[in-house]
């Protein structure tokens, strides 16, 4: 009898595997960003079409740079919490508008609140390619030099804040590092 | 309007479908005659609704109805129509219709051509079957709706990814859905047959035109694949071990043991329980492909769509129908009757070594697709294995196949003798390796010993397939008519074996003596590469209906001889703004002439990638030759004759059960 339970013995740990796959995503896989300096930008600022923003502006503090548009759903669900993590510390949290419409994206901002410094207006969705943006809204971690030494993919919430990106920036910030 | 009677549409194939299933199995286990007279036509039905649902989600891509997210998601109003057609099934939503379609057809079919089977047995085929179409049916309508819309209705669609816009998309995935979809056949056979305990070689004769005809269409369905992926992908390589391949090879290896295994189980009795459970295995692996594909548990260049719950879904789905089946097979299988008993050296003996080889390769493969989820579960970080582990523990499991093929044609059933045997076969053996070592050293000059050794193993099955015909003929007078005889399935077999032999060469030749070459080149340079030279001619810019691109002229000369011209494109599609490498191939039957443009360099030049592929077209060439030998097979007359002869003694058996 035992021998013929064997096939099914097997397909129930197969079975265990897949739910443990199904509760990890296999899509943090190491960027290869990480650890190599940020692509270089230079772009209008959302504000003022005539204000260029550029990478070089970034540096010198450790920062963030998150990706978000107006047309994006799940960055709705992730705004509050950007509002309330600028609010809680000194941040440089700077934006890189998507693909979006100048008078949407800032009606947006408006509407929910504006955590960022600057936001970046990345029209045509150039500089999101050089970043390898593929899931609006994404945040990238840059050190003091530039260096990404972060990048989530979709949108942030609580425990990915206060485990991961807070302490990240508070070990970057230190002299030590 | 026209959308929500697509969604209706499905609804009621829904209501079918439950009806399908309840009514026949209920039917069947309490002999009910008018209940298990219902499996036809709602069956029949639902095909009937699936196939509106199907029409109106192709008029929807056909008409650019951009209210429906689905068509929104994968079409454009520049698309193409030809890939506005095949855009139906270009993401998730519309696989999964395909898939319901295509096991409805399935079960329609069973529903034509099984008047002669027993009542009770049909009634429970089809009852299987109509379960598995309510789990997907369910999937569909609760989790991806294709005909869900979208307000506000956007101006466009975002287009069918690019890599699908192509002739070998268009005809790939319905071949291989017929191919693993169609195995859902052979399960509904094997678990009709447990359900109803009557566990006789009966079924598997049943069961083995519908396995054979279902595992040609995959046999088509992955070679197209891998023709596509070579000329699409831009760089040459035929197959990558990536785990939606993966998904729908693992099905093969087990149809492969599963066709094989029937002939055991139909002619000699034998291997009953192992027989249903590659039935169950087979059609469980298409099941985990459709897991493995659309949940994203594992990371694939092919990923469409991924989504964790959905992936729960296919999970329960897979849960139920594979462990269910399981668990009927661990309660039913110990009361199996013992069938005809065979000595060590027999065909029976030979063909289960070729299953359990078969189970191997699979495993190897369930493994090495698996292998990044384990690591991860087990702490390893984030690992993966490569072409590099397949290619070395893959060839392994299947060179023995090829020595087995060769005696198990000759070797005679129940048992034989081995001096007789090696008899036979020594000079074969020998006339391989001469001729084998003697071809690829005057041909080749590198890898000899690889090179040889796949010349060698083809040849030998070869060899062996024409000496099992023509010891057919041997004792026979009149050899045209004798060869008239001789079973349809025996040409299958042997047409088969043949293309297995093709494939080999394919895959060795190709794999040991493929160059390459990265150049750079501007306009009027000249390069010299395997016996050719090639010029750039020119660059030019060109349109297409959604597409700009790159267009690289590379005329082809071999000793002074003009040979071809070849245009490579690098298209830029404009709505998704995504490169694709179009390659410019010159094919023959002794090889390939292969080019793709790579990225513009400095001032005029641009990286151009140069390959030569000797042989790469017999791969494919042998996978068409296994797909027509498993379709002669298939048709076999013996089949019909001996469903005929046994139709009273079934009859009369079940008469007997009813009474009981």
């Amino acid at each position: 009898m035992l021998r013929y339970l064997l096939p099914l013995a097997f397909f129930f740990c197969l079975v265990i595997i897949f739910i443990y796959g199904l509760q990890h995503d296999p899509r943090q896989i190491p960027s290869p960003f990480i650890g190599k300096p940020a692509p270089a930008f230079k772009l209008p600022t959302l504000h003022a079409a005539d204000i260029d923003i550029q990478l070089d502006d970034l540096k010198g503090n450790v920062s963030l740079l998150n990706v978000w548009a107006s047309w994006c759903v799940a960055c709705r669900s992730e705004h509050p919490l950007l509002v309330a993590m600028a609010k809680n510390r000194p941040l440089n949290l700077y934006g890189l508008n998507y693909k979006d419409t100048r008078e949407e994206a800032l009606s947006w901002l408006k509407e929910l609140g504006n955590p960022y410094i600057e936001s970046a207006f990345d029209q045509t969705g150039k500089t999101g390619i050089d970043y390898g943006v593929y899931g609006v809204p994404e945040t990238f971690v840059l050190d003091k030099e530039g260096v990404i030494r972060y990048k989530h993919i979709g949108p942030l919430n609580q425990q990915d804040i206060d485990n991961i990106i807070l302490p990240l920036i508070n070990q970057l910030e230190s002299p030590a590092s | 309007m026209i959308p929500e009677l697509g969604h209706f549409a499905l609804i009621l194939a829904l209501a079918m479908a439950i009806i399908q299933t309840i009514f026949p199995l209920a039917g069947a286990a309490n002999g009910n005659q008018a209940w298990m007279a219902l499996a036809r036509p709602v069956a029949r039905l639902q095909f009937l609704f699936i196939s509106i649902a199907f029409g109106v989600l192709i008029y929807l891509f056909l008409s650019n109805d951009f209210s429906v997210a689905y068509v929104t998601q994968n079409s454009n109003s520049l698309l193409p129509a030809i890939y506005r057609f095949s855009a139906v099934w270009g993401a998730h939503e519309g696989s999964l219709l395909l898939w319901a379609l295509i096991l409805s057809l399935w079960t329609t079919a069973v529903t034509f051509y099984s008047k002669r089977l027993p009542v009770f047995f049909v009634a429970r085929v089809i009852g299987v079957m109509g379960s598995v179409s309510v789990g997907f049916l369910l999937f569909m309508l609760l989790t991806s709706n294709p005909f869900a819309r979208l307000f506000p209705i956007p101006a466009d669609g975002s287009d069918l990814n690019p890599l699908l816009q192509d002739p070998g998309l268009i005809i790939h995935p319905p071949m291989l859905y017929m191919g693993y979809v169609g195995f859902s056949v052979a399960f509904g056979f094997a678990i009709a047959a447990l359900l109803g305990g009557n566990l006789d070689s009966s079924w598997a004769r049943w069961s083995r035109p519908w396995t054979l005809l279902a595992w040609s269409f995959l046999t088509i369905g992955i070679a197209l694949g891998s023709w596509w992926a070579y000329y699409e992908l831009g760089w040459g390589g035929w197959w990558f071990w990536d785990p939606v391949e993966n998904a729908s090879f693992m099905p093969w290896l087990i149809g492969t043991a599963l066709i094989h295994s029937f002939a055991a189980t139909e002619k000699r009795d034998v291997f009953k329980n192992w027989t249903i459970l590659l039935a169950i295995c087979a059609f469980a692996l298409s099941l985990l492909g459709t897991f493995l594909v659309r949940s994203g548990v594992l990371t694939s260049v092919h990923a469409f769509a991924t989504d964790p719950e959905r992936g729960v879904f296919i999970l329960v789905l897979l849960g139920f129908f594979v462990g269910g089946s399981l668990l009927l097979y661990a309660l039913r299988a110990p009361s199996t009757i013992k069938g005809g008993q065979f000595r060590l050296f027999s065909r029976e003996t030979l063909l289960l070594f070729n299953s359990i080889l078969f189970l191997v390769a699979m495993l190897t493969v369930l493994l090495g697709t698996l292998y990044p989820l384990i690591a991860e579960a087990l702490g390893m970080g984030k690992l993966s294995v490569g072409a590099p582990y397949f290619n070395a523990v893959f060839i392994p499991v299947m060179a023995p196949v090829a020595v087995l093929i060769g005696i198990g044609a000759i070797v005679k059933w129940k048992q034989d003798d081995y001096k007789r045997v090696g008899k036979q076969l020594r000079f074969l053996l020998l006339a391989s390796v001469i001729i084998g070592a003697a071809l690829s050293m005057v041909f080749f000059d590198s890898h000899l010993f690889r090179t040889s050794a796949g010349i060698v193993a083809a040849l030998w099955v070869s060899f062996t397939s024409i000496a099992a015909l023509m010891s057919r003929l041997k004792h026979r007078q009149n050899k045209l008519i004798a060869l008239q005889t001789i079973p349809r399935g025996f040409y299958g077999m042997t047409m088969a074996h043949i293309g297995f032999a093709i494939s080999i060469i394919g895959i060795t030749i190709t794999s040991q003596h493929s160059v390459d070459l990265h150049q750079r080149m501007a306009p009027g340079d000249r390069v010299e590469f395997a016996d050719y030279q090639f010029s750039l001619e020119e660059l030019r810019p060109t349109v297409g209906p959604n597409f700009t691109a790159t267009e690289a002229v590379v005329s082809v000369v071999k000793n002074g001889v003009h040979v071809t011209k070849l245009h490579s494109q690098k298209r830029i599609y404009t709505v998704r703004n995504m490169p694709m490498t179009e390659a410019g191939i010159d094919s023959s039957l002794m090889r390939d002439i292969y080019i793709s443009l790579g990225e513009p360099l400095d001032g005029e030049a641009w990286s151009i990638r140069l390959y030569h592929k000797p042989f790469v077209r017999w791969i494919w060439l042998g996978a068409i030759f296994m797909a027509v030998g498993g379709l002669l097979a298939a048709t076999d007359r013996r089949y019909r004759l001996k469903v005929e002869k046994n139709k009273t003694a079934l009859v009369e058996g079940n008469a007997v059960s009813l009474k009981s």
